[in-house]
């Protein structure tokens, strides 16, 4: 199962790094990869834009769908519901509103004029959004906050941050709008070498420390109460997995925007499969979540193209569909 | 040895229990009873350290438990509940696997395998094995939680076995209403089994049943609460007394004597 995912996962990516705006063949590619070794000729421009735009999209493009499906796999397997994306505690619409935010001020006082100005601003306003819903979950007598609580406060931080998003987007001028709505919708096209490697560190230290707590996260399948009895920290496990999603879901969505349905369709179509152990889910979902935004991807850039869509598009207008057929083909109990 | 000391637990500025001393022997069944509201669900959750107590302490073999480390905890302590649902689909074998969850680290070991084979054995659910949990009836459910309980508390030298030695630590076993939702003769089923797993010498177990006359039949030692408050305790006898049994309950109870041997009661 996991090496059949594997090396769709991989055919997957040749696809991607081959087709686009302009197309590369093998020898091509086999060229662009060779300049980079010493004694080679300096590479060319198409091979520039291969090496530079094509292949870091590319692995971008795995690691965020990565991490979006492991991020939906660990919120749901918290919330101990399927209806659960890894946006819900507020980390994507306040990283969204975050950029909003450096959209319309970035400008008018002169902040940010480097790379990583817009993902540090997405990645405090996920972060910052998603204690605020911690903090309004947190009930009066105990300091725990119950897994019903936090959804609920989650949905209204969420709608809270869309309104104040299409705020900004009301007040601002017109290229600032249509740069808020671009990014809202999701895009890989800000792609480069060095956002990759901010992005797999998050990913994989990410998948790594979700998968070490699997095995925990399977106990609280039938409930906070029976996984204490089985030996679960309950409360300390809840921070630790909301901890991992905010990182690996603000670090993504702070590179590439809003991408909506890939979080939420992964571990569905994955516990169809294969069941709902997470040991299995948590890497199944990493490579599934790869495999799925990658295809988005490509669907973005070869539709239109030369020109492309917004990513979050295409997984919402492909994503939907797919769900509701699932959700409608199989007995699924919620 | 289980030892509850003048233990008392409020939420806000309601006493659910309150100073409540008691302790539970190995090897015996005790069963705590009492009307609604009278804090059984409660001492269950604060003897099994879900719940900590403001005042007063629970001890188990004379160590106090509100420190224990809740993996270190689970060795030895298992608790079944009532109506457990699984949130996604899992296989009953994988339910039943939990149970081995804390004694394992990342893959359940041959050991492991070998108990939940006993255990779904013990209990008929090994039909069930691939099945997934969520397609089973609520009587199934039951009895797969319990397998996933006793195998939480095997032993691998056999988990109903009694042990003469007192070297190893006791094993704590709580059931908090077990029988809600099973039917009269998966009820004196699992009974049976609980009174079985509970003669080890080395098992400590407790439970909450509503029903009086399997409170009756089964218990070695009664707990009766009432308003959260500690109200007798003993053998059946003693404690199912028809002036007890008016005060706490509120109903008048009559005696009856059947080929059976011991106490039957009826109620007006």
């Amino acid at each position: 199962m996991l090496i059949a995912l594997t090396v769709l996962t991989l055919l997957v990516l040749a696809a991607s790094i081959r087709y686009g705006a302009i197309d590369f063949s093998v020898a091509q590619i086999s060229r662009a990869l060779a300049s980079l070794f010493p004694g080679q000729p300096e590479p060319t421009l198409d091979q520039r834009i291969f090496l530079e735009l094509r292949f870091p999209r590319a692995i971008m493009c795995l690691l965020v769908g990565a991490s979006l499906g492991v991020g939906g796999t660990l919120m749901q397997a918290l919330f101990r519901n399927p209806i659960v994306e890894p946006g819900l505690v507020g980390t994507s619409s306040g990283a969204a509103f975050g950029s909003a935010l450096f959209f319309v001020l970035g400008g008018v006082l002169h902040i940010g004029t480097s790379l990583f100005a817009l993902p540090v601003a997405a990645c405090i306003g996920g972060v910052l959004s998603t204690y605020l819903v911690f903090l309004l979950a947190r009930a009066k007598e105990d300091s725990r906050a119950s897994i019903v609580m936090l959804l609920l406060t989650g949905l209204a931080v969420n709608a809270l941050f869309m309104s104040a998003i299409g705020f900004l987007q009301y007040i601002a001028r017109d290229p600032q709008a249509r740069s808020i709505t671009f990014w809202s919708l999701g895009t890989l096209s800000g792609a480069s070498w060095k956002a990759v490697e901010i992005v797999s560190i998050s990913t994989i230290a990410g998948a790594l420390v979700a998968l070490r707590y699997a095995k925990q996260l399977n106990a609280l399948m039938i409930g906070e109460e029976e996984a204490t009895y089985l030996g679960v920290n309950v409360n300390r496990l809840k921070w630790i997995i909301l901890s991992v999603n905010v990182v690996i879901v603000a670090v993504a969505t702070a590179f590439t925007g809003v991408i909506s349905f890939v979080g939420l369709i992964v571990p569905h179509i994955l516990r169809m499969i294969g069941g709902a152990d997470n040991r299995y889910l948590i890497v199944a979902s990493a490579l599934t979540g790869a495999t799925l935004l990658t295809l988005a991807d490509l669907l973005a850039r070869m539709v239109v193209r030369p020109a492309e869509l917004p990513i979050g598009i295409v997984t919402s207008a492909v994503g939907v569909p797919v769900f509701i057929f699932l959700l409608r083909r199989r007995r699924y109990v919620f | 040895m289980l030892q509850a000391n003048n233990v008392t637990f409020s939420i806000g500025h309601k006493r659910l229990i309150e100073d409540i001393t008691v302790s539970f022997a190995p090897g015996k069944l005790h069963l705590i009873i009492g009307p609604n509201g009278a804090g059984k669900s409660t001492l269950i959750k604060v003897l099994a350290r879900l719940l900590r107590p403001q005042d007063g302490s629970v001890q188990y073999e004379g160590v106090n438990v509100s420190d224990a480390r809740e993996a270190e905890l689970a060795k030895h302590r298992a608790v079944l509940s009532q109506a457990i649902e699984v949130a996604f689909p899992l296989t009953v074998r994988e339910v039943v696997m939990m149970g081995r969850y804390p004694h394992f680290g990342g893959r359940p070991g041959p050991a492991d395998e070998k108990i939940v084979d006993e255990v779904m054995s013990h209990f008929d659910v090994t039909e069930f094995s691939a099945r997934d949990y969520q397609t089973l009836s609520g009587g199934e459910r039951q009895r797969v939680n319990f397998a996933r309980v006793l195998a939480q508390l095997w032993r691998e030298d056999g988990g109903t076995r009694s042990e003469n030695g007192s070297s190893t630590p006791c094993r704590y076993l709580f059931l908090d209403e077990p029988l809600t939702f099973l039917d009269i003769r998966h009820q004196i089923d699992f009974m049976k089994k609980v009174r079985a797993f509970a003669n080890a010498s080395d098992v400590v177990t407790v439970g909450v049943v509503h029903d009086l006359n399997l409170a009756a039949r089964f218990a070695d030692q009664i707990v009766l609460l009432n308003h959260g408050r500690f109200v007798a305790g003993g053998s059946p006898a003693d404690v199912l007394s028809a002036d007890l049994i008016r005060d706490a309950f509120g109903v008048e109870p009559s005696f009856v004597s059947t080929q059976h041997p011991g106490l039957h009661l009826i109620f007006e």
